[in-house]
């Protein structure tokens, strides 16, 4: 005889400590939640682990702790940027991203019905790209432990052979593409900030890149050097850590570099320079010159990239400034951001 | 974005970058303190040095009010964060400035300090409503411009009979700095710096006016232009400076016409002085005790001072002296000059009060303006 059990209150329930014990309240809120939202073969097997096949190429793996605050804001949640994020870790090594793992740490009492949005999100966001959610964890910790849900994603992906992007080899002349407007994700996390909140139509770039990517790899193959995505400390952050990498300095020019009137207002305001807020779904790539204009046009071509711009070039530099000619005539340091901007905010 | 691109436009700033290297006599030189860290800030942010001749420097002043705020004050807030009962309510600069011994508000936070970081006097005044129990205290800080929003605050506390909130007072004033700066051995007597105008505050002046500053260019014989914040306004009142000084002048004007007047907010004038009374003296960082150029609470709002409530003391204590701050902040020297500079002093690592906030003159030097260094040494 089968025991019955009741089934989830997802409208008004809450995760309590028995959801992480191990015993049957937490296989059925993983198997009518997570299964539920991730559906696939692998999850539905039930194992510790999920075994799969690879094809021809080398592998590429990442991981990435999200514990964003507020779990939901303009553009997304905590769960579609997880998804998002890890996944465009994988696709800036030119690979195709094929896995990801999921651990959530919950904090006792945080509501169903959250949770539900924020695992079918994920799911949502891995079926749009083509990615699967095979393996996961789930761990309850008391009221007070957690600030509601932190996720943990890894992703594993396949990298063609031949292509091997990497900031060391970045050389002199080099084009600095960017694919989108910048600072988008941190002003729309900043203006849903309980202490700060101001009125914006900015939402946040959360997005999936590969597809993106795959098209730049199409046109330009490994005349692109480098790839990353700019997010925590921004564009600035981003520069200056492959400067200091491949050992050469750039020269930006700033009235090339996009910004959206809105996030440049509310910087203005707040006193931050976007070049140092956070972006989820842009990237910037560094690419040969003579091949530069076709990976700029292969970008346009796709709705991410239809901002894409060229903002400026690698310049031998001992001293790996990021330098750039403001659009008022001068010229400044673009420099890594001292201290912490806002915290959370991935 | 509208509003702000008007006073950052290229073709006018090249205009008057012409117009300035003709009109500067290149028999001589121009050296223009710019009192604010917002002015510091706005020439290191759009490279406003590549556009001047080389004959027209700029000293950078010591009007940023995290940068000036002395060691002792920081250790005082720590010490009051680290009692149980208290809550800090900060704005978010104040945090990684360093106290004397090495220890930040950012650090007390990571010990257990009730430390929050808030962007208003009003999100402070929301905290002591929710936490009736705590005795919450606010950090005010700043010059003429955040004393009105402080003085606000307290007629709040008062009205909604706010037992356990009160404020640890640190306002300071604009003129007596230029005063003493003014005042120093350095530039009356031995004639080793020569500043020849000021570039003075923008948003301090929305509230005092440009009268305050009349009497200071009458005594000391300096032309003094008020000037926004925006680097158009920069350039415009460096050549209101420059011909001023080619035609001996010394007068108090105002590029900042769209926003100050000659009175001020009057307004706000009353409520800061129906609240505060000058201290004094004050220490700043790098300038030592300047006489009356601080604020305190009034008897009659004793219950809103932090330091009588908790009976604060203050514990003067030494500057590195290998840092060289306070002839920086006076114009005797350059960021560059100072040993510690770039080498174990660092935005990240500041210790000295230049280094501390963005808006002093070595933080700014070294986050924006760093790479002429090089090229001046490879010239």
């Amino acid at each position: 005889m089968r025991a019955y059990q009741r089934k989830l209150d997802i409208k008004n329930g809450r995760v309590d400590l028995s959801h992480g014990a191990g015993g049957r309240a937490m296989a059925q809120l993983i198997s009518g939640l997570f299964h539920e939202a991730f559906g696939n073969e692998w999850l539905a097997r039930g194992n510790d682990q999920a075994a799969f096949d690879v094809g021809a190429g080398r592998m590429v793996m990442t991981t990435d702790g999200y514990v964003i605050s507020p779990l939901f804001f303009p553009g997304g949640n905590i769960g579609s940027l997880a998804v998002h994020g890890t996944i465009n870790d994988v696709a800036m090594g030119g690979a195709r991203p094929l896995y990801l793992s999921a651990s959530f740490i919950i904090e006792e009492g945080f509501r169903f019905s959250d949770l539900k949005t924020i695992a079918d999100s994920m799911g949502e966001a891995a079926r749009a790209a083509g990615v699967y959610i095979i393996t996961g964890d789930t761990k309850v910790v008391e009221r007070g432990k957690a600030d509601g849900l932190f996720i943990s994603t890894t992703g594993v992906g396949v990298v063609a052979d031949g292509l091997d992007l990497s900031a060391e080899k970045a050389r002199v002349g080099d084009r600095v593409l960017v694919s989108g407007s910048l600072g988008d994700h941190g002003t729309a996390i900043m203006s849903r900030r309980q202490n700060l909140a101001f009125e914006t139509e900015i939402v946040s770039d959360s997005a999936a890149l590969h597809d993106l990517v795959a098209l730049m790899v199409a046109a330009g193959g490994s005349s692109i050097r480098v790839m990353r995505d700019p997010t925590r400390g921004g564009l600035a952050a981003m520069l200056n850590e492959i400067a200091h990498q491949s050992g050469l300095g750039f020269h930006l020019q700033e009235e090339a570099i996009p910004v959206k009137p809105a996030v440049a207002a509310a910087c203005e305001l707040l006193g931050l320079d976007p070049l140092h807020v956070a972006n989820e779904g842009k990237l910037v790539a560094i690419v040969a010159p003579d091949m530069a204009d076709a990976v700029l046009a292969a970008m346009k071509a796709h709705p991410l990239g239809c901002d894409a711009a060229d903002i400026g070039e690698a310049v031998a530099d001992n001293h790996q400034f990021v330098q750039m000619s403001t659009s008022f005539g001068g010229g400044r340091i673009v420099d890594w951001l001292s201290g912490e901007q806002l915290p959370r905010i991935c | 974005m509208k509003y702000a691109d008007e006073f950052r436009d290229k073709t006018i700033a090249r205009g008057l970058a012409r117009v300035i290297g003709a009109e500067a006599d290149s028999q001589r030189k121009y050296r223009f303190m710019e009192f604010c860290g917002g002015h510091t800030h706005a020439i290191s942010r759009y490279g406003l040095e590549d556009m001047l001749p080389a004959n027209v420097r700029m000293i950078h002043g010591p009007g940023c009010p995290v940068c000036v705020l002395p060691a002792s004050r920081i250790d005082m807030a720590i010490r009051l964060a680290e009692q149980p009962e208290v809550t800090l309510c900060v704005y978010g600069d104040l945090m990684r400035v360093p106290g004397s011994q090495g220890k930040s508000l950012l650090s007390a936070k990571a010990f257990g300090a009730d430390i929050r970081m808030v962007y208003s006097t009003l999100d402070a005044i929301r905290i002591a409503e929710q936490a009736p129990n705590r005795e919450v205290v606010f950090f005010a800080i700043g010059f003429e411009t955040t004393t009105p929003p402080t003085a606000v605050m307290i007629r709040l506390a008062e009205k909604k009979w706010l037992k356990s909130f009160s404020v640890f007072c640190n306002h300071v004033l604009t003129p007596s700095a230029m005063h003493s700066i003014l005042e120093s051995p350095d530039i009356r007597n031995i004639g080793r710096v020569e500043i020849d105008g000021f570039v003075g505050p923008a948003h301090v002046s929305t509230i005092i006016g440009t009268e305050p500053y009349e009497v200071l260019a009458e005594q000391f014989g300096k032309p003094i232009v008020i000037a926004g914040f925006e680097p158009l306004d920069m350039m415009q009142a460096i050549l209101m400076l420059v011909r001023q000084v080619n035609e001996g002048r010394h007068e108090v004007e105002n590029q900042y016409s769209r926003a100050v007047t000659r009175k001020g907010n009057r307004r706000a004038q009353e409520e800061v002085s129906d609240i505060f009374e000058l201290r004094d003296q004050f220490e700043w960082r790098g300038l030592g005790l300047v006489p009356h150029s601080g604020l305190k609470l009034k008897q009659a709002y004793a219950q809103f001072d932090a330091e009588m409530r908790f009976t604060m003391h203050e514990v003067r204590v030494a500057d590195n002296p290998a840092c060289e701050c306070g002839a920086i902040l006076r114009g005797v020297k350059r960021p560059v000059d100072c040993k510690l500079f770039g080498t174990v002093c660092t935005p990240e690592i500041p210790i000295g009060s230049c280094m501390v906030s963005s808006e002093g003159a070595c933080a700014a030097h070294w986050t924006y303006g760093r790479f002429r260094d090089y090229r001046l040494r490879r010239a």
